[in-house]
């Protein structure tokens, strides 16, 4: 594995390898890797001194975690209320066809993992999907394939 | 700690502040169907069918028995029409988890199987006894809970079996004395499943290396 | 770096240097950069904008300032040039050469950036334009004056001036005694008086208390919160700390969801700022008052915005609700009394410091005083966010500010406070808006999510939609909760795909009712309302479910099916096209027609018809088209 447990270590120190502060340790070492892979949280139950049934009860518990590797590129699409009312479930199956993921799913190849949100805040653009932080009001099919097409 | 005078269906009692009113009722002869109670373990109130109503007129409320505390004056009705509704309910529900429920508590509260439920026959009812016991008695950590909401199951950690069923547990699984449904069997603590062979239907389900986790959830979700 | 303030006057001292070095009729551009808009691109009209400016030799005249969201994300992105208050809206980069040499250098407007009123009448002004005219922005007009990064632009608009009125003339308990008397009640849902709540933290047993911000918004469809502390962070600190004082806290956390990055950077940086400013740490302002904050970011769970829930979230437990009957505010984070408010309510408490109780309970009705954020979202001309005094109906929000229904469609329903709410039809659109009222009518406030459906929502839909989140956000712990909405939403699956039984309805509210008085907390308690809620008052949409396998609103899939009009069709072909699985047929110029048989009801041919021939339509159960069509 390539994973640096070095950075682990550099972060559950930055929190002072508090065991109160797991979920915000958890948060950081996701965002550092995009998953949080199964030597990472026996590492991390070592250092701060917790069962790993707690890891994993937490780590399944809180949605933002994922356990296994998370595509380069990350869709969202919302499926807040007012998205809902605006025809979210519509996009979410033009989406889900278009990049032939179902919401949840990493594509094989990594490159994309598809995931629901419930409300990004941007009611007025409603339905939403939203690629790496790009925003995009209600896109045809062929528009998401264009984006798809367009992800390195 | 000092005396106490409640009324319990009607009956004037004296009870121990610092009590439930569960362990209050149980004092008194009156019975109230726990679930996911034991006295060895701090409450937990899953199940909810020890619910009962106090107070009076206008201010009755429904409180879980095992959880709520005894109070001076307080009027506990155990069994009332709603209640009984509410257990039979319960019970129903609970019938498309676990279908070997004893047969007296279905019939005291008419609980029958409604057909316009859907099954998740996993013999699991959720209420952690084996879980808490592990942890608050034996300090194991054997036993956990993953996933939240309808896909929430309990696992069983091998590797932490290896460590600590032997000598927290020294004469048998004493886990399985808890268990209200009979579910966990003690095949799935002295061996792992072996390679290729099915998991088996029942749960808990073991967390090893071979298994994915997040198949286990979807599976138990899609049942 | 800014110096350290030891005392109350040294804070006074900073404020009237500030204003001192600022000249109100100076020319202000403020361009929103809130989540909404920067979907729609502000950051680079911002950018646009001061490097133009300083082409031009402009950047001293012209200040530039980022704010957090205006509220009408309906038009973003949106601009306010001050001291005019001329109002631009949809700006594009393109729009800015113009802005800068009509607006900026000679005072001209550029028309084409006003907004037109639904009667065609050009508002140049904000204030007169409806969206804004008929809001009472108490908490959140401050956003589109501040750069949420800048303190000083908060202290500018006499920030901090309520925390030293408290600290440096007002007793703890004088502090309790004001808030209490407003009768602030939570903004978060509930509506419980935040004064008791801090009473009952501050009488509680133990040395040892502390003062959290609820910002776990999770309501699917309300973003009241996020703008808030996207836009005005210090606004909801200054409260806390107030808060903290009146009941003897000197530790506070705010649980923020990590799913509101911008938030989380902003509160950081204000965090920052008050440290450097002696606002935060020992001895505040010299007083001898002492408080840190530490924030927690939610890594995604609905049910952790439940006190109990959030508490344990804090000591980085999973977000189980505690079973216990005992308050939080007795006992919570480890067992201490702990205070916990929502977003918007810490953020009321400055501005009834400084303006007064009377002023603030001269505002809404008998039992809720003050204003409420609102997200207006759904099927609505005017999405945004609007603060209106309590007791508004919701026929003025929805029309008034928010412009009515768009495309001609007909009014429904508003569905308010979330998944713990439930849906109000047309009959009530006289309510007053507070939090009595819309419990009384099987809502509830909730956090402020408010959302419009019209004629071509289905309400079985919409229940169902609410019982699947439920169903993913329920903690699973408790047996009515978990299984209860497990067969509520299976029971719904099947009426929504024509499987419907008689007796399927009652069964339903018979499992409703359980739900909500067992729930072990708030979460379960309140599954149940918007099933409830529809049922009451959409009986008969379910009825045409369950007897005639009919969706009324043409939503519910299985029980729709999609047929052209042959009288309405011109055969251009548009939809033959676009069908993704080749199921329409047709000659040019003739009309077509569907194959069932093929036909997945993508909705395709439905969305690409031109308007003008409105040829596709969609039929239920006995529905048939129009025989003098056929």
């Amino acid at each position: 594995m390539s994973y640096s447990l070095a950075k682990v270590d550099q972060i559950i120190d930055g929190y002072g390898a508090d065991k109160e502060a797991l979920v915000q340790i958890l948060l950081d070492i996701q965002h550092e890797f995009r998953w949080l892979s199964r030597e990472i949280l026996l590492h991390t139950a070592d250092r701060l001194g917790l069962p790993m049934n707690q890891l994993y009860n937490v780590t399944t518990f809180y949605k933002h975690f994922s356990l296994v590797p998370q595509g380069r590129h990350a869709v969202s699409v919302c499926v807040g209320t007012a998205c809902h009312v605006r025809g979210a479930t519509q996009l979410l199956n033009r989406v889900s066809q278009g990049l032939k993921l179902s919401p949840d799913e990493t594509s094989a190849d990594e490159k994309f993992s598809l995931k629901t949100v419930s409300c990004l805040g941007c009611c007025a653009l409603g339905p939403v999907m939203v690629v790496d932080g790009k925003y995009m009001s209600n896109p045809t099919a062929n528009e998401i394939t264009e984006i798809a097409e367009e992800c390195e | 700690m000092s005396q106490l005078s409640m009324t319990i269906n009607g009956q004037q009692v004296q009870v121990t502040e610092g009590m439930t009113i569960l362990e209050a009722s149980r004092e008194a002869g009156i019975y109230i169907p726990t679930l996911c109670h034991n006295e060895n373990l701090e409450s937990y109130g899953s199940c909810r069918i020890c619910v009962v109503e106090i107070g009076e007129g206008e201010r009755k409320k429904i409180v879980a028995s095992c959880l709520y505390n005894v109070s001076e004056g307080l009027v506990v009705e155990t069994e009332t029409e709603k209640i009984n509704n509410y257990r039979r309910i319960i019970l129903n529900l609970l019938m498309h988890r676990w279908d070997k429920i004893p047969v007296e508590l279905l019939e005291r509260y008419g609980a029958k199987r409604d057909d316009r439920f859907v099954d998740n026959m996993t013999y699991c009812i959720l209420c952690g006894l084996c879980v808490r016991f592990c942890r608050e008695i034996k300090g194991a950590n054997v036993l956990g809970f993953i996933g939240r909401g309808t896909i929430r199951q309990v696992v069983i950690f091998p590797n932490q079996a290896a460590k600590y069923c032997a000598n927290s547990c020294p004469h048998e699984m004493e886990c399985l004395d808890y268990c209200p449904t009979g579910v966990i069997s003690s095949s799935y603590y002295g061996s792992r499943p072996a390679d290729g062979q099915p998991l088996p239907h029942a749960h808990p389900i073991c967390i090893n290396e071979d298994i994915n986790i997040l198949e286990i959830l979807e599976r138990v979700g899609n049942v | 770096m800014m110096a350290r303030l030891t005392s109350v006057s040294a804070l006074e001292v900073l404020i009237k240097d500030i204003l001192s070095r600022r000249d109100p009729q100076k020319t202000k551009v403020s361009v929103c950069s809130g989540t909404g808009c920067r979907a729609y691109d502000s950051e680079k009209v911002i950018d646009s904008l001061k490097a133009q400016l300083l082409h031009d030799g402009l950047n001293e005249k012209v200040e530039v300032v980022t704010t957090g969201c205006h509220g009408f994300c309906e038009l973003g992105p949106v601009m306010v040039i001050y001291p005019d208050h001329t109002s631009y809206f949809k700006i594009k980069t393109e729009d800015v050469g113009d802005i800068i040499s009509e607006t900026l250098a000679q005072g001209k407007l550029v028309d084409r950036l006003l907004y037109v009123d639904q009667e065609g009448n050009v508002q140049a002004k904000e204030d007169d334009i409806p969206f804004y005219k008929y809001q009472n922005r108490v908490v959140f007009g401050n956003n589109q004056l501040i750069d949420p990064e800048n303190i000083e632009d908060y202290l500018a608009l006499d920030g901090y001036q309520a925390l030293a009125t408290c600290l440096g003339s007002l007793s703890p308990e004088e502090v309790l005694e004001i808030v209490k008397k407003a009768n602030l009640r939570g903004r978060g849902g509930g509506g419980f008086p935040a004064g008791q709540k801090w009473e009952a933290t501050r009488n509680a047993p133990g040395d040892v208390k502390y003062v959290i911000v609820n910002a776990d918004e999770g309501d699917p469809g309300a973003y009241m919160d996020r703008s808030i502390l996207e836009g005005n962070p210090h606004s909801v600190l200054e409260g806390m700390l107030i808060g903290a004082y009146a009941i003897g806290a000197h530790k506070g956390f705010i649980y923020i969801r990590q799913e509101y990055p911008l938030a989380v950077e902003h509160l950081n940086r204000a965090i920052e700022q008050m440290l450097e400013l002696g606002l935060l740490g020992e001895n505040i302002l010299g007083t001898g008052f002492n408080f840190e904050i530490s924030v927690h970011r939610g890594a995604g769970a609905f049910v952790s915005g439940e006190s109990s829930a959030l508490m344990s979230s804090i000591e980085g437990k999973v977000g189980e609700p505690r079973p216990k009957y005992i308050r939080t505010s007795i006992s919570g984070v480890h067992g201490c009394p702990s205070d916990l408010n929502n977003v918007e309510t810490w953020a009321n408490v400055p501005v009834i410091i400084n303006k007064g109780v009377d002023w603030f309970t001269s505002i809404g009705t008998e039992g809720s005083k003050g204003t409420k954020i609102f997200s207006l979202v759904g099927k609505v001309n005017n999405t945004g966010l609007v603060e209106v005094p309590m007791g508004m109906s919701l026929q003025d929000i929805i029309f008034k500010i928010g412009g009515g229904i768009p495309n001609g469609k007909k009014f429904k329903a508003v569905q308010t406070g979330g998944p713990s709410g439930g849906v109000i039809p047309e009959e009530m659109l006289d309510l007053p808006v507070d939090f009595d009222a819309l419990d009384k009518v099987g809502s509830m406030m909730g956090s402020g999510g408010m959302i419009v459906m019209d004629e071509d929502t289905c309400m079985v839909d919409v229940a169902k939609y609410f019982l699947e989140f439920l169903a993913d956000e329920s903690c699973g712990k408790c047996v009515p909760c978990r299984e209860g909405i497990t067969q509520m939403l299976h029971i719904l699956k099947m009426v929504c795909a024509g499987e419907g039984q008689p007796g399927d309805l009652e069964l339903l509210e018979e499992v409703a009712a359980m739900t909500k008085d067992c729930s072990l907390c708030a979460l379960g308690q309140s599954a149940p309302n918007p099933v409830l809620s529809s049922l009451r008052y959409f009986h008969a949409e379910y009825e045409a479910h369950v007897n005639e396998k009919c969706c009324p609103a043409h939503v519910c899939k299985d029980l729709i099916t999609y047929h052209i009009d042959p009288a309405k069709c011109k055969g251009c072909g548009k939809c033959l096209r676009n069908c993704p699985v080749n199921a329409i047929s047709g000659e040019k110029k003739e009309p077509h027609d569907i194959d069932l048989e093929k036909c997945t009801k993508c909705d395709t041919c439905f969305l690409v018809c031109p308007p003008k021939f409105r040829a596709v339509t969609k039929l239920s159960g006995n529905e048939t088209l129009p025989v003098s069509d056929v």
